[in-house]
């Protein structure tokens, strides 16, 4: 658990994404690797330069769909075979070809919520409070029109002087320390 | 007549692609802040334009009438509608398929558009996919209140409870349940997932403590991370890839309601796909009646473009022709099936007592659109296309009427034929579903992003990244 007071880390601003993915990309190259791009859209370039490529998003999607189309077919063969039995004019009690339109919709329910939740989940949403919001221009910036690399404290080649003298090698627009 | 006097000068349009001489989807000389200032201003706004209000008033005045409707009903029973026997299936189904096509153009929009990587998609997509779930809610609302008991509504699903009675699977109409529960779920979660980003820009953008707060509780603390964003991009990619057989399983069910039913006109094998066209018919049209009044009220001809009005007009010409084809397949097997009962049911909807519907059918969904939309003149002709999107909804409609009550009137046996008069209650239900459909739009281009941003941002040319570093030799995007 990292500690939770002091220095989160260093903020550096960028104005075009080219800046902001070449200097994540250095600072890899510099041997660093607790850090994170803030983007207002995104770059997948930037998550090319984190090294940062497999998401476990469509995993849980696949178990998501296949508990859907299982509970609800199991479920219908129950109802329909030993729970309610119906005779519809002699039609066999498993009618599986009809009961495959309702399991074939819960797959699609059940997929796509475990899509959603779990990439909500994956990324630690909701997340009400989180220290780069107490940068005095994330704000600002992050969700309209600025580039962010943030060098975490965390980093064991973390030092504050000397890796805010690596950012300030870059275009930065301004490089800021961040509290927790 | 040779002289070339200033006037034969061809005028340059700024939003004429000088490379393909298409239109463009986002004006020239946006940028990162510009767009974002543009969509997050219409919400942010403390000065709320008058006309917003009386648009709301006149929604909420419509949608009094689904209100008072459906109190009469559920005092009175089913009986003040038209429905009745041999016609038992009236407005209520009528309005529920034609509602529920409407919103099928959203999810096209939102989830194949995007698979088939149509960008152009992103600045309708926003306000096609709160089309969907409004058209679902307003859709939704008749098959609760034509089961007869709508307090007991809740018996369609599949719940343990103390009568040991459970759903029979083998019926479409149990299937219908489970598409439209699942067809609104996907499509809210869709929904709002594509707006968690623009929360976070809303949140971060605006003053008032309190919308501060709504659109922050909303964004769920979106920062933007880049983990963020590649894990949101999947589930992205995830839910479009559901959505699209989700949406063409959807009127497909619906088509079973009909299909199944061993009845001229309604027992035939080409209902999914051409019920399935026809709801992207009506879906597209429905986005040129919202699209083209928003646009101009709130000035956004730079964002939403005339590409995009001839793209969807496109999409209609194609949609219109399978639907075509679908009708023109219909009078063909009833005559080549030799069936009796096929023939006399078709020569019935055309020339028998309610034949003037089948015509409006013909002469709103097939004779005036399939005939004008190949101009390309016509197609980027604002107020020509909204017109003509308001006579494909009424031919969409009329394509519903015509499948319910031209089949149920005449039986097999003469002796049953009756005939289908809708009465004030029907008809004021109806129309009041448009104006519920009307105010909900009007909350929501008021206080959500009607635009999505974060995609909008996308599109612009200064999201290429150059590597290398700024001053080294610059490889472009696409080469990487």
């Amino acid at each position: 658990m990292p500690a939770r007071e002091g220095t989160y880390g260093l903020l550096a601003e960028f104005n075009t994404p080219s800046e902001l993915v070449h200097a994540t990309e250095q600072a890899r190259h510099a041997g660093y690797r607790r850090m994170e791009c803030y983007t207002p859209y995104p770059v997948e370039e930037a998550a090319e330069a984190l090294h940062f490529h497999k998401t476990r998003v469509p995993m849980v999607c696949l178990i998501g769909g296949l508990m859907g189309v299982t509970t609800a077919f199991l479920m219908e063969t129950w109802i329909n075979v030993w729970a309610y039995p119906l005779n519809i004019a002699g039609r066999p009690l498993f009618s599986w070809p009809a009961f495959i339109i309702p399991a074939y919709e819960w797959t699609i329910l059940f997929a796509g919520f475990s899509a959603a939740l779990g990439m909500i989940a994956l990324n630690g949403l909701p997340q009400l409070y989180h220290p780069v919001f107490n940068a005095p221009n994330f704000r600002n910036g992050a969700t309209t029109d600025k580039f962010f690399l943030c060098i975490e404290a965390v980093d064991p080649k973390f030092s504050l002087a000397e890796t805010r003298t690596f950012l300030e090698q870059f275009p930065a627009v301004s490089v800021v320390e961040v509290d927790h | 007549m040779a002289t070339k006097g200033p006037m034969q000068d061809p005028i340059v349009d700024p939003m004429i692609d000088p490379r393909t001489g298409e239109y463009a989807v986002i004006a020239p000389g946006h940028n990162f802040k510009s767009v974002t200032q543009k969509i997050a201003g219409i919400v942010l706004t403390s000065n709320t334009p008058l006309g917003w209000f009386f648009g709301l008033i006149v929604g909420a005045g419509v949608a009094l009438g689904v209100v008072i409707g459906c109190t009469w009903l559920f005092l009175k029973g089913t009986g003040i509608w038209g429905v009745t026997i041999p016609g038992a299936w009236g407005f209520a189904i009528i309005n529920f398929v034609w509602w529920i096509g409407i919103g099928h153009a959203g999810t096209l929009i939102s989830a194949i558009l995007l698979l088939f990587k149509q960008t152009w998609r992103n600045s309708i997509n926003r306000f096609a996919e709160a089309m969907t779930i409004f058209a679902v809610v307003c859709a939704g609302t008749f098959p609760l209140i034509h089961v007869g008991r709508p307090w007991l509504a809740y018996w369609l699903f599949p719940y343990p409870n103390t009568m040991n009675v459970w759903p029979q699977f083998r019926s479409p109409l149990a299937w219908d349940v489970f598409a439209v529960s699942t067809y609104a779920s996907i499509s809210i979660i869709f929904w709002y997932i594509g707006m968690i980003p623009d929360f976070g820009t809303l949140r971060d953008r605006a003053t008032m403590p309190a919308a501060k707060y709504f659109y922050g509780m909303l964004s769920l603390g979106w920062r933007g991370s880049t983990r963020h964003w590649i894990r949101y991009e999947s589930a992205s990619l995830l839910l479009a890839g559901l959505s699209t057989p989700l949406v063409l399983s959807v009127h497909t069910v619906i088509s079973f309601d009909f299909a199944v039913a061993a009845l001229a006109g309604w027992h035939t094998t080409i209902f999914p796909p051409y019920f399935v066209a026809g709801a992207v018919y009506s879906g597209f049209a429905m986005v040129l009646t919202l699209a083209i009044p928003i646009r101009k009220f709130y000035h956004m001809e730079d964002l939403v473009t005339l590409r995009h009005l001839d793209n969807m007009a496109k999409v209609m010409l194609a949609t219109g022709s399978i639907v075509a084809y679908g009708y023109g397949m219909e009078v063909f097997m009833a005559w080549f099936s030799a069936s009796h009962w096929e023939f006399f049911m078709m020569w019935n909807r055309m020339f028998g007592p309610m034949g003037w519907a089948y015509w409006i059918l013909i002469l709103t969904n097939i004779a005036i659109p399939l005939t004008t939309l190949w101009s390309r003149k016509l197609r980027v002709n604002v107020t020509f296309l909204f017109i003509l999107s308001l006579i494909v909804n009424t031919g969409m409609w009329f394509e519903r009427f015509v499948i319910v009550v031209t089949s149920l009137y005449r039986e097999y046996l003469p002796s049953s034929w009756g005939t289908y008069r809708a009465t004030k209650w029907d008809y004021m239900i109806y129309v009041g579903t448009m104006g519920l459909f009307t105010f909900l739009f009007f909350l929501f281009v008021r206080f959500l992003p009607m635009i999505p941003m974060s995609e909008i941002r996308m599109m612009l040319p200064q999201t290429k990244v150059t590597r290398g570093g700024p001053d080294a030799e610059t490889v472009s995007k696409e080469t990487v």
